[in-house]
């Protein structure tokens, strides 16, 4: 049976959970569909439950561990009545209103729920390096999460792909279990943040290979090394590393929304300049499915405090906050 | 913890996984692993419902290294399913209820 909401929010990241303590204050008992578990930034709490410490977040002096502030938001808005729900969207009809939603089969002929209101919160994953034999060596020294497998790195010599923040907290934290930790980076500078860049250059245990580019990964059944290229001069090279973590960039979570909400070519969704009011009317979005500029935390959780205002507005204007879900 | 599943160690490996009746299910885990917490109540859910078929076993990889290590994990989470004390599927990475229902189908 289809179940009937004011406001049904997809994602639980600081994006999505911000929402959902909004919108249950204001008496819409959202739902939230939270996402399926995955060892990839897609999941349920996003993409700080791959993290250790975060620093950054206003409020927590010492700093707090990135799943046990997504499970403070999840508390939060549970105490508010948010209904959430271990499930992912499949499928979504936001032709017409009340908007449709799939979960589980998509070709199922009646949609898992419908809402008035709908808010995009799905975020982002990780980019993978895109090799042929990535697939086969997932698990067996390549990582998508180095707080899960740090630990079966002890003494050994591993690398990390990238140059922005992420690809230096997790150097950082292999540093506690790996012998060497080799950071291999495209350019000659890093988009990290000067924090973490002090704290890399300043570790011993950190070494960084400038102007290379991953081509291969070598081993059968473990991975044994990876074959590099200096993109100035052409020079390969194999660096021979038993672990291998990955952290290039991300891209948007909004495959589900190709062809029926307006998004950039990295498939980020537009949204009016300032706003969460994406171009169907009362579909809002949110997070890191949005934003390709901040995609901090604190800028999810305000975006999609941003979208849960837009919404709790846009029902009020169109006279469905009050009457019962349609 | 799931009434239904089991805990392992070390020493308790070798004979709880060759004694079992039917498929035992592994699942490697530890608890600084933030994707094996979330699938940890789905797996106390497929052992609920499929009790008597399978049997849903939890390895601390950070108690118990040496069965770990024996299995060449990795990556957690990793499901093997052993029948007979033979493994015989395993599983990397963290999935949804539907999938790992699907990946386990020949053994429930």
């Amino acid at each position: 049976m289809t179940d009937s909401r004011h406001v049904v929010i997809l994602g639980s990241g600081p994006a999505g959970l911000t929402a959902a303590i909004y919108t249950a204050r204001a008496n819409l008992a959202p739902l939230v569909l939270e996402g399926e578990p995955s060892s990839s930034g897609d999941q349920p709490g996003g993409q700080l439950m791959l993290t250790t410490e975060i620093e950054n977040y206003p409020g927590f002096v010492e700093g707090i561990q990135g799943p046990e502030l997504m499970s403070n938001f999840r508390a939060q808005a549970a105490r508010f009545g948010a209904d959430l729900i271990q499930e992912k969207a499949t499928r979504v009809d936001i032709s017409q209103r009340p908007f449709r939603i799939w979960t589980g089969d998509p070709s199922a002929p009646e949609p898992s729920y419908v809402a008035d209101a709908l808010i995009v919160a799905t975020g982002a994953q990780s980019l993978m390096l895109d090799l042929p034999s990535e697939h086969r060596l997932l698990g067996h020294g390549l990582s998508t999460c180095a707080t899960c497998d740090g630990f079966f790195f002890k003494g050994q010599e591993i690398g990390v792909v990238g140059g922005g923040d992420s690809a230096l907290e997790e150097a950082i934290f292999l540093t506690k279990f790996a012998e060497k930790v080799t950071v291999v980076v495209r350019r000659d500078e890093l988009r990290a943040s000067k924090i973490m860049q002090e704290r890399a250059f300043k570790n011993e245990r950190i070494e960084f290979l400038w102007h290379h580019v991953v081509m291969d990964l070598r081993g059968e059944a473990r991975l044994e090394g990876i074959e590099v290229e200096n993109v100035q001069s052409g020079a390969k090279a194999v660096l021979l590393v038993t672990g291998l973590f990955v952290a290039i960039g991300h891209r948007p979570n909004t495959d589900l929304f190709v062809d029926l909400l307006d998004m950039d070519e990295a498939g980020y969704l537009r949204t009016q300049p300032g706003r969460s009011i994406t171009n169907v009317e009362g579909v809002f979005a949110s997070g890191d499915a949005q934003d390709h500029v901040y995609r901090q935390a604190i800028t999810a959780a305000g975006s999609g405090c941003m979208a849960a205002i837009d919404a709790e507005r846009w029902l009020e204007s169109v006279g469905a906050h009050h009457a019962p879900p349609t | 913890m799931g009434a239904n599943t089991r805990t392992l160690t070390d020493s308790t490996f070798d004979e709880e996984v060759k004694s079992a009746d039917g498929a035992v299910v592994v699942d490697f885990w530890a608890e600084w692993c933030g994707p094996c917490k979330l699938i940890a109540p789905v797996l106390d859910e497929i052992a609920e419902e499929h009790a008597g078929k399978v049997t849903i076993a939890k390895l601390d990889v950070d108690a118990n290294p040496e069965i770990a290590r024996r299995f060449d994990v990795m990556s957690i989470p990793t499901l093997i399913v052993f029948k007979d004390g033979e493994p015989q599927k395993r599983l990397v990475g963290a999935k949804g209820k539907g999938q790992l229902l699907e990946e386990l189908a020949d053994f429930l």
